[in-house]
């Protein structure tokens, strides 16, 4: 089985070569004879990776369920006892495995979009020739520098070291595979806008075949992202679930540029304005995807996620220098394609505040990248290096995320072109008495801005929270009123209605929602609590408003790991409210121990319980956090995919026209 | 004299209460202010690992110091001579470490500026192009404008 999968890579690599070098040839050499024909083999060259690198992947997972432990990966990673369901997931617990399911992800990608090559064949062939370079970059890694099927040298082991505890988590079956198609899939845009760019791809054409691809892509990244923090919260049990760890960071950077693009691609659709800065907006949202696996996989920052320190790293630079080399050359010399077609017309607009949107975005992102690299800069320039953790990112990136909170409450507000004092006025002064509303009730409540900053930004953050949340909800009201007026219909129906007219516009407010539903809970940590005590059986510990007894405590064994449970009654006002099984897992293989958090949530707080260990008396060390408001953070990513959902769906108007009136028709009536 | 005595009593105890929450919140902020140094990456009052001899060692020295009366930056300077400087968990606001504070600010605001500029620049033109030339004569450019503009 592995000699199938070695084979199956090379195969994989040769593929990709010949997709890309015929590709290119007859792209640059169109009136070659044959040139569609041979063109067409390097398209179905390109879908023939997938085919490939699928054996691979496939003899990989099936070397894992058979314990094939003279594959040096399989070794590393798995163990015979390790549950069936975690068995697939060592596909990408190290190195070798997780290359190879990127490179497979992005064949699937190139074979989707190569499948679909008639909403525009020639453009699909450029864009198909970047994705085949971007494959022969990865085949050539995972076959010369990170082979998966690198076999043991000398006796074959008779068991593995296991899969990381941290891994063998539900959660963990899916949050890579989310931020992988994430990261992954933004090499599709963006090969469409280096193909319209090489082509000079006359009109906008490009960007609406891209926007579904930009949109799914930013949200699997997005599930990734929110997956990982909720499994950090519910794994790592240090009572938070975002650390500012390199490794997030990197995973947050390409989202940031890739939520401006989102919003900035606007402008060129509606008005052909930004077609340079969308160009570099989605060259540097692949750059920094490559740059977050880079940063993983190179031992540049240390990260407690990060894979060992291996060879690739110089791979990945130089490959980051030719991306970035490729995408300057093109532009400068097919800048003038590029030209805007309209002009600002206010400073006061919606272009505007798409404009600002997009500085705080990359601000944001500069901001993180920043904080993540000055180790590595403060080390080369003054020989020391520093920590850049939690306080550093926390300091600075409020201030901004509050401000693109302003942002996001006022660009709905505003109109395209210009806009006039009055209607501001007019728009913004219940969204604006709302939240002052909602400061004057929050001062009472227990906030106390004056005494800590933390307490400040929480405030702050709610208000303006409330703010965005009013003017989404003036939005509907305003669009249902009218075409309630028109058709009758209640308020709600009428609200369905519109959505379904404009999913996109609608989608997207509903996406702000989700967003500010998850700043709520965010801000919550302003007031986060925690304690920690020995407890023997019947004795208890208070944490808020709630009393911890310890029933009993209890261990167990099976073949995976041994463990050792508290079983916790949780008492509020001398009532028994629930019961509550903290873990602690000790995995034979890997001799490593993993808390099982216990938590009971409510849309107040979370009272999240660990099991720290066991006392020199052998009794358990109960530590105790209560963190308000952290259900509405899970809450809010639910929002923000319905909103995304809402928004990929065809607006109804559109269909019903396209289906009942043909174009010509439409054309001529309207002269 | 009974009386003040016990508003004396009473007073010396909340000064002394106020004085141990402030040890709290003083023990809590420094805590929060410097890294474990096993290894974990993660803030001294968070490191949650099982018989992690680092952040045990350094909370008792952390309660130490605040014990002996010691001001915060002399706490962390203490620490500092002792782990090294990874031990604060941001970069101090001295020297080349300033940097990292003023840059994501200063990107920030020459951002804002350079917006601001380039939307003053395009409004300014914006009368020159005008009288430049007409845009293209008909109803169907402004239908087709109105169209994409009003669409989404």
């Amino acid at each position: 089985m592995p000699e199938f999968g070695s084979y199956s890579l090379l195969l994989a690599l040769a593929l990709s070569v010949y997709s890309f070098a015929v590709g290119a040839i007859v792209l640059l050499r169109p009136d070659w004879p044959n040139a569609e024909r041979v063109g067409e083999t390097a398209r179905r060259a390109g879908m023939g990776v997938f085919l490939a690198l699928s054996c691979s992947m496939l003899a990989l997972i099936a070397a894992c369920y058979q314990n094939d432990f003279s594959v040096a990966y399989i070794f590393h990673h798995s163990n015979k006892d390790l549950p069936a369901p975690y068995k697939f997931s060592v596909l990408w617990s190290g190195q070798e495995g997780s290359l190879l399911f990127w490179a497979w992800l992005l064949s699937a990608y190139g074979f989707v979009m190569r499948w679909r090559h008639k909403v525009d064949t020639r453009l699909v062939a450029y864009a198909g020739v970047v994705v085949a370079a971007v494959q022969v970059f990865f085949t050539l890694i995972i076959n010369l520098a990170a082979n998966p099927f690198a076999m043991m040298i000398g006796d074959i082991p008779a068991d593995g070291n296991g899969l990381n505890p941290l891994l063998q988590y539900p959660e963990m079956v899916i949050h890579p595979p989310m931020l992988y198609l994430g990261y992954v899939g933004f090499t599709i845009p963006f090969a469409f806008a280096l193909g319209a760019l090489i082509m000079k791809y006359p009109g906008e054409k490009w960007i609406h075949i891209t926007r579904r691809w930009t949109m799914v892509t930013w949200l699997f990244l997005s599930c990734g992202i929110s997956l990982g923090a909720h499994w950090a919260y519910s794994v790592l049990g240090w009572g938070g679930y975002w650390g500012w760890d390199p490794v997030e960071n990197a995973s947050i950077l390409p989202w940031f540029t890739g939520t401006a693009f989102l919003h900035s691609v606007m402008m060129q659709e509606k008005r052909g304005m930004m077609k340079m800065w969308n160009m570099w907006l989605i060259f540097a949202t692949f750059l920094l995807a490559i740059f977050g696996t880079f940063l993983t996989r190179s031992g540049v920052v240390s990260s407690v996620h990060a894979f060992a320190q291996s060879s690739i790293g110089p791979w990945f630079s130089t490959f980051l220098a030719l991306i970035f080399a490729t995408c300057m050359f093109f532009f400068v010399r097919n800048r003038g394609h590029l030209k805007s077609e309209n002009k600002l017309e206010s400073l006061v607009s919606r272009e505007s505040s798409f404009l600002f949107n997009n500085l705080v975005l990359l601000a944001a992102c500069f901001a993180v990248l920043w904080g993540t690299l000055f180790p590595v800069l403060s080390e080369w320039v003054q020989g020391t290096k520093v920590t850049v953790g939690p306080p550093f990112f926390n300091r600075v990136m409020i201030p901004i995320t509050l401000f693109l909170l302003l942002l996001t409450a006022m660009g709905p507000l505003l109109a395209w072109r210009s806009t006039s004092w009055e209607s501001i006025k007019r728009n913004f002064t219940i969204p604006a008495v709302m939240a002052v509303a909602t400061a004057i009730i929050l001062i009472p409540l227990g906030w106390k801005p004056w005494q800590e900053m933390s307490q400040f930004y929480s405030l702050m953050a709610i208000v303006l929270s409330v703010l965005v949340a009013a003017t989404v909800a003036s939005e509907f009201f305003r669009g249902a009123r009218v075409i309630g007026e028109k058709t009758g219909q209640n308020v709600l129906a009428s609200m369905v209605y519109l959505t379904r007219r404009n999913t996109r516009r609608y989608g997207g407010y509903i996406v702000h929602l989700g967003v500010v539903i998850m700043i709520v809970g965010f801000a919550g940590q302003a007031f986060n609590t925690d304690t920690e005590k020995e407890l023997g059986q019947g004795d208890s510990m208070q944490i808020g408003g709630y009393t911890l007894v310890l029933d009993s405590y209890t261990q167990d064994d099976n073949p995976n790991y041994g463990s050792e449970s508290a079983i916790i009654n949780v008492m509020k006002g001398g009532q028994k409210i629930d019961t509550l099984y903290p873990e602690r897992r000790l995995y034979k293989a890997s001799n490593q121990p993993q808390s099982m958090v216990a938590v009971r949530s409510t849309p107040k707080e979370d009272l999240y319980i660990v099991y720290a260990g066991q006392s020199e008396r052998d009794r358990p060390i109960i530590k105790a956090h209560l963190n308000p408001l952290v259900m509405w953070v899970w809450l809010g990513i639910w929002v923000i995919i319905f909103g995304t959902g809402i928004a990929l769906v065809p607006p109804t108007a559109a269909v019903t026209l396209k289906q009942a009136v043909p174009a010509h028709a439409v054309a001529q009536a309207g002269d | 004299m009974k009386r003040a005595l016990h508003c004396l009593l009473l007073a010396a105890f909340c000064v002394l209460a106020l004085g141990a929450s402030d040890s709290n919140s003083r023990f809590n902020s420094l805590g929060h202010r410097m890294m474990c140094m096993c290894g974990c990456n993660q803030i001294l009052l968070e490191c949650n690992h099982l018989g992690c001899s680092y952040s045990e060692r350094m909370r008792d020295e952390l309660t130490a110091g605040l014990q002996r009366g010691d001001a915060d930056d002399l706490v962390l300077q203490g620490f500092v001579q002792k782990y090294g400087a990874t031990v604060l968990a941001a970069p101090t606001n001295v020297g080349f470490n300033r940097v990292a504070w003023i840059m994501p600010f200063a990107a920030f605001g020459l951002g804002i500026l350079a917006v601001v500029w380039v939307v003053r620049v395009w409004k300014a033109r914006q009368p020159a192009l005008a009288a430049a030339g007409a845009p293209p004569a008909g109803a169907d450019h402004y239908r087709e404008r109105a169209r994409k503009e009003t669409e989404l």
